[in-house]
Order: C-alpha cells, then structure tokens, then sequence
C-alpha cells in the first residue's frame, strides 16, 4: 500500500479575498488567494480546496477569474465549492481551471443533480459535500445527521445513508464536515468520520475542528479519512502544511513528502 | 512550434494545457479541426470519464482515423493521459467490455473493490491521490525524475500491457500492479495527471515539450 494520505488546505474565499469564519461569526481576512494558493502549494500541499460563499450574483466572475489565475501557476488539484446549482456552473469553473467541484446544499434539494453531473463531467470531478451533526444523545446509539445552510438547517437525512446514496449517484470523492465541530479546535467527529469512511467505497475527507496536527493523525488513523481538510491551522502561520504532513508521517501515515 | 490537445468533448482539457503553456514557449492550442491537429508539432491526447464515452466521442468527432494516423506517426510525439493512455489498448473490461484503438498489445482491468489495508480497512476505489512510480525502463521522458517519485492519480481502471518493452512504469494499488506508464515509438502515455502533479509532473511534460523521439 503506497498511496499517500493527502491534506487539504481549504481557502474560504469571499468576493475574491481568503476569509475564514469561526463558527460562521468573527471573520477574519487571510489575504490574496492567488498569493495563499501559491504559498500552501510551496509547502508541498497535496491539493487546495475553495468554498466560495460569496453570496452576490456579480461576485461569481471573481471566483472564476480567480479561479483562473491560481489554476495558472498551482499545478496540483483544485477543488471549488459553494452555491453551485447548475451543470453551466461547474462546466464554468472547469473551464476556468478547476479540477473538481463540492456540490453540497443543491444535493440535498435535488440529488439527481448529482447524478447528471458526474454523468456529464465523470464522477473524479464531482465531489459531494456533507455537513453533519450528531443527533443523538448520550446513552442512544450514535447517529448523525445531515444539515444545511451553515449548519442552521436540518434534513431529516442519516447521514451514513446520505452519503452511501450520494456515492450510488455517482459522487467521487466525500467532503465531510463534522458540523458540531467546525471553527471548535476540537478535532474532527471520529466515530462519525469512520462510519462514513467505513460505509462508502469512495475516499473521505474530514473537515471541521482541527485545531491541533493530533487531530490529523487521529482523522487518518481513527476516523479513517483518506485526506485532510483545515483551514485557520495554516492560514495564520500556525503550522506549515509541510510541517503538519512530517507530523502525519512520524506518526506512521505514508505522505508525500 | 505548437502542441495540440485533442479536444474531443471528454473532459477538463484546460488543466493540461495551461500546464503546457507554463513549461515551454510552444504554443498550446485545444482543438478538434484535423488540419489544426495534423499541422501540431506534438499532441496531447487527454481522457477522463467511462471509456465507452470517450471511444464513443472519438468516432462521433470523426478524429479516430486521425488518432489511429498520429499514433504511427514516428516524427509527431503524442503524450496520452489517463483515460488517453487506456484507449491505446485493445480492450478494456469497462462499460461491459469496450474495444479500444489496440496500439499497444494489452488490456484495462478493473482495481478489486475488495482490497484492504494492513489494519484491515478497505481500500477506496477510485484509486485517487499521490502514489509511487516505479520506473520500470528509461525513457527519455523519466530525464531528471527519480524513480519512486509520487504523482497524482484518479482512476478505478487500470493498465496491464502484454509486452513487457512497453511498460514504463509501474504503481502499486493493494495487490495490483498497474502499468502506469506505457508507450512504443513516439508515444508515451501515462495513467496520472502530471499537470496536477506539482514539480515532478512539470518536469514530465516539460521533458514531454522537449522529446525528439
């Protein structure tokens, strides 16, 4: 077995600047995300992801032309997220430069979506995102539900049943976000991550609470993801990216180093 | 001087391309016109998503022939990636079983979906991420890339060319060995993505832009 694990350094980015929020308040400016992409791709990043939440229409020519100056100088995989809810939408982005798109709230309203767009453009591109929770209260058996909107919005939907279906619909890859753990520094869900890693045939990225490159390591080793996902860890010269994958290696985890 | 990448309708064409561009001064043109892609110096042929499809787009295009023509072209290099290395085999499993332009001896097969790690965890199909490339012989194309280098990789098929001379390189999955560099004459064709491959997958298309085979 010699494929590398992967950390992903994810750039929320609002109308062209890097911004992170702290569960969703206090938002702070991380900078340019040309200059970001370039510096995390120097560290030996093994690919960047973006979630987009600019939320005006006339923003969106931001992200692609941003979208397009990365692409032309980062040659490693670029994932693009947020507000995508059209097959016109990711065929912009691809053309822009991006590599695969995270479809998240529009899954959840009309998971044929998925289904069309990894027919369209082939499943390595289609990533699905998952916002969960854990619903059940101590002394219950654990269970987990999907949420939208920032984590304001519930489904009704299992979460290990939602990611299961999103894989039959053609999703190639999991992003997914431990919700009650997001901008908490506390680590990812584990037992969360690992029943979804478990469950699908597909690789997993966790997200949400890393606060610490423990928490790496037990994401990869208990939770059972395939990659890595954090963002305010690196955004502020907490860590190098390349400091945190030595970490993940002296751990045991095989990393392109 | 220019380098075409057949645009044939499968897949993200402009990756590799703005790659291209950043590794040499050829111009990088995407583009379906015969004329344009007979007058190229070099030819990229790309690939992504099921095999059947992108048989299928190559015929509809009309730039089968043209493919078929290229490949036995000694002076024009052509660099196959991903699903564009598979179709240079004569068959592959997907999709049901799928005749591909049978350029080189040998077939696509599928990564077993029951494979597991040392601690018994399954391994994800697709086979996607950074993996080793074992340099099977030299090529001109390996110049200034160690052996064992990672590069990165999306795929649930695989490789396996009959004749050992043209195998290139190797990469492990779980029990398998997909040869994931193949290529005879002035083709060389790889499974993994060396415009998303960072410093080394440069170093490979830059080497690519400088081949004279």
């Amino acid at each position: 077995m010699s494929l590398a694990k992967r950390i992903i350094p994810c750039l929320d980015v609002d109308r062209g600047r890097v911004v992170k929020g702290i569960n969703f308040v206090g938002i702070r400016d991380a900078g340019d995300p040309v200059e970001v992409a370039k510096r995390y791709n120097q560290q030996n990043a093994d690919e960047i992801t973006f979630l987009d939440i600019t939320a005006s229409h006339e923003g969106r020519g931001t992200t692609l032309d941003m979208v397009s100056r990365i692409a032309s100088e980062v040659f490693i995989p670029l994932t693009v997220g947020g507000g995508i809810r059209t097959c016109e939408d990711i065929r912009a982005l691809l053309n822009a430069g991006a590599d695969k798109v995270s479809i998240n709230t529009t899954a959840v309203t009309h998971p044929e979506f998925v289904r069309e767009a990894a027919e369209r453009f082939g499943s390595q591109c289609i990533v699905v995102a998952i916002d969960a929770k854990q619903v059940s209260t101590e002394g219950e058996p654990l269970k987990w539900e999907v949420f939208t909107h920032g984590g304001r919005k519930e489904t009704g939907l299992d979460a290990v049943e939602w990611a299961r279906k999103m894989v039959e619909y053609g999703a190639g890859e999991i992003l997914l976000t431990s919700m009650d753990r997001d901008g908490t520094r506390q680590g990812f869900n584990l037992p969360m991550t690992r029943a979804i890693s478990d469950a699908v045939s597909v690789p997993v990225i966790a997200s949400g609470g890393v606060g610490s490159l423990d928490d790496l390591v037990a994401g990869v080793k208990e939770g059972g993801a395939d990659a890595v996902l954090a963002a305010s860890i690196f955004h502020f010269g907490e860590h190098t990216v390349e400091d945190a994958k030595r970490y993940m290696a002296d751990h045991g985890i095989e990393m392109r180093l | 001087m220019t380098i075409a990448v057949i645009d044939y309708g499968m897949g993200n064409l402009h990756s590799v391309a703005k790659a291209l561009e950043h590794v040499g001064d050829e111009r990088v043109t995407i583009t379906r016109d015969a004329r344009a892609i007979k007058g190229a110096t070099r030819v990229v042929l790309p690939g992504q998503g099921a095999i059947r499809d992108c048989m299928g787009e190559l015929e509809r295009t009309q730039l089968k022939g043209l493919v078929n023509e290229l490949l036995t072209d000694a002076d024009k290099p052509l660099l196959g990636i991903c699903v564009g290395q598979q179709m240079l085999m004569s068959h592959s499993e997907e999709n049901g079983g799928v005749h591909c332009l049978d350029y080189l001896p040998g077939k696509v097969k599928r990564f077993d979906d029951t494979m597991t790690d040392n601690e018994g965890h399954r391994l994800k199909v697709p086979h996607m991420g950074w993996n080793r490339v074992d340099q099977h012989h030299m090529h001109p194309l390996w110049e200034g890339i160690a052996t064992g280098e990672r590069f990165y990789f999306v795929h649930s098929y695989f490789v396996s060319a009959e004749n050992d001379a043209h195998v290139f390189g190797t990469t492990r999955y779980g029990h398998h060995q997909a040869h994931i560099a193949t290529g005879r004459d002035a083709v060389f064709a790889v499974q993994f993505h060396p415009e998303k491959s960072a410093g080394v997958g440069l170093k490979l298309l830059e080497n690519f832009v400088h081949w004279a085979p």
